[in-house]
């Protein structure tokens, strides 16, 4: 039987009052959210915190999918509190960007979405988390608020290290924010080994096309040591040109050059950079058929 | 920690630890075995049960997550003393060899019938691919679901 260690749990009433609670019992505090990678975690005692501090309550301004003007244009936000199963069942999220649909089915199982949430997976920073990848393709920005006030990171810069990230200890991720532009297509490929397992290697495209040029290429990468869970240099060689199967093959290759995959239980590296390559293709080549 | 859960609609208030997880609250303060208790480590789903409606898996779940919250077992799927459409259809269907895995089918079953009356075969083995039968019965499993929907719609109609 896996039992966590003892700590303190308090319940947060709003964010500013999580915010107030990571004050008070410092850096061993941790938020928790869907709890399903925090306490397995714990029952592990591969982490061991001296309080939680629950935010399960917040859906009320955590909790929302909707889109919003933003200057000149409009941006999707999605609530750190949003559920998997949430985001999947958000037409409003996945009509504008299929990458969440594609992602969403194949990420754990319909039990365990019920409960994950969009902000957990992204302050998880596991290695192999499908929604980096996700959001790092869409070019989206974390919104992220502490005791002197909100402010924003872009995705990129998010993820610091496995298990890592920039949010500081009294700091909350809140939302999500992703731009929306006309002309746009997306996709998500993503070899399991098993249904409901983690990925041995994943990766999202979302490509905008004007004038029969690309415009914008994002290119999004996960399990395969790709810093950032992206590939600037594949993203550099498409924008510019028209798209088309040549040039998403180049784009995989480049693509997987510059992974770092390792070896584990889920495959060798060279398999794992194999698949960096042409699930990089097919993706982009999905979502060039969906503008 | 004083924590008040309803469970089957009967309010439940006990002294807890907040490391307690929902599965052995359920079990051991309650005395409620038909939630079972497998793998864990949220692979499994056999100790799933209903918070406010959503099936999760209690294993990865506080209890004190589900204080003032309401949570349903497979002991609260009968009704009167009839049996829900679903548990009738793994009586009809021989939906279950061993049993272990059987109330977490039958939850999350119900929870798919309640939001999909007619589901199509791939959507039943999608909605229970979180559940693991470990005498690996799915051919009967997911015939014993169509039994109760169709049952359901019949009764409908
Ligand atoms: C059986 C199983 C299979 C899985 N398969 C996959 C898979 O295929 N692909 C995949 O990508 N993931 C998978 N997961 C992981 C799942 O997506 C994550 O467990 C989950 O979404 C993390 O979210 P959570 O809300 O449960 O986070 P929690 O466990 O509550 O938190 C995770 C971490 O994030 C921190 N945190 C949470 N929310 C916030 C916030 N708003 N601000 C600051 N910090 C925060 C917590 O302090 C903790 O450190 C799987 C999990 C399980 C149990
Ligand atoms: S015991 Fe909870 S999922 Fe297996
Ligand atoms: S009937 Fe034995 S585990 Fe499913």
């Amino acid at each position: 039987m896996q039992v966590p260690a003892t700590f303190a749990y308090e319940r947060a009433d709003s964010v500013p009052h999580a915010i107030a609670l990571l004050e008070r019992y410092g850096p061993d505090a941790r938020i928790v959210a869907g709890g399903h990678s925090l306490i397995p975690m714990m029952k592990l005692r591969l982490a061991q915190p001296e309080a939680l501090i629950d935010i399960n309550g917040l859906a009320g301004e955590l909790g929302r999918v909707a889109i919003e003007r933003e200057g000149e244009g409009e941006e999707l936000a999605i609530g750190a509190l949003v559920r998997h199963a949430e985001l999947l069942d958000s037409t409003a999220a996945t009509d504008l960007f299929p990458i969440f649909r594609d992602a969403e089915r194949v990420i754990a199982d319909p039990i365990v979405r019920n409960r994950g949430t969009v902000g957990g997976s992204l302050c998880q920073a596991d290695p192999s988390e499908d929604l980096a990848a996700v959001f790092a393709a869409l070019g989206a920005t974390a919104v992220i608020q502490g005791p002197g006030g909100v402010r924003t990171v872009p995705i990129r810069e998010f993820h610091r290290g496995p298990y890592e990230t920039a949010v500081e200890p009294n700091e909350l991720l809140i939302q999500l924010r992703v731009p929306v532009r006309p002309g746009t297509g997306s996709a998500y490929e993503k070899v399991e080994r098993r249904v409901g397992d983690w990925p041995v290697a994943a990766a999202g495209a979302v490509l905008t096309v004007e004038d029969g040029v690309i415009t914008s290429a994002g290119i999004g990468l996960t399990a395969v040591g790709a810093e950032g869970f992206h590939a600037p240099e594949a993203e550099e060689l498409l924008t510019g040109r028209p798209p088309g199967a040549e040039a998403f093959a180049e784009a995989g290759r480049v693509a997987a050059e510059h992974c770092e995959p390792h070896a584990d239980q889920r495959g060798p590296a060279d398999y794992k950079r194999h698949l960096a390559a042409e699930l990089t293709r097919r993706a982009l080549t999905t979502a060039a058929g969906r503008i | 920690m004083r924590v008040t859960v309803t469970v089957n609609g009967q309010p439940h208030t006990r002294e807890v630890e907040p490391r307690l997880l929902l599965v052995h609250f359920l079990r051991d303060e309650l005395g409620l075995t038909g939630t079972h208790w497998g793998c864990d480590t949220s692979n499994c789903g056999v100790c799933t049960v209903r918070l406010d409606g959503v099936p999760v898996k209690s294993c990865t779940v506080l209890a004190v997550m589900a204080d003032g919250h309401e949570v349903t077992t497979v002991e609260g799927l009968e009704r009167d003393g009839e049996l829900d459409a679903v548990q009738k259809g793994f009586v009809e269907c021989h939906g279950l060899q061993c049993g272990f895995c059987t109330p977490g089918m039958l939850l999350t079953a119900r929870w798919l019938l309640d939001r999909d009356p007619d589901p199509d075969e791939a959507t039943i083995r999608e909605a229970i691919s979180g559940q693991l039968c470990r005498c690996t019965g799915y051919e009967n499993i997911v015939r014993s679901i169509k039994w109760a929907a169709a049952a359901e719609q019949e009764a409908r109609s």
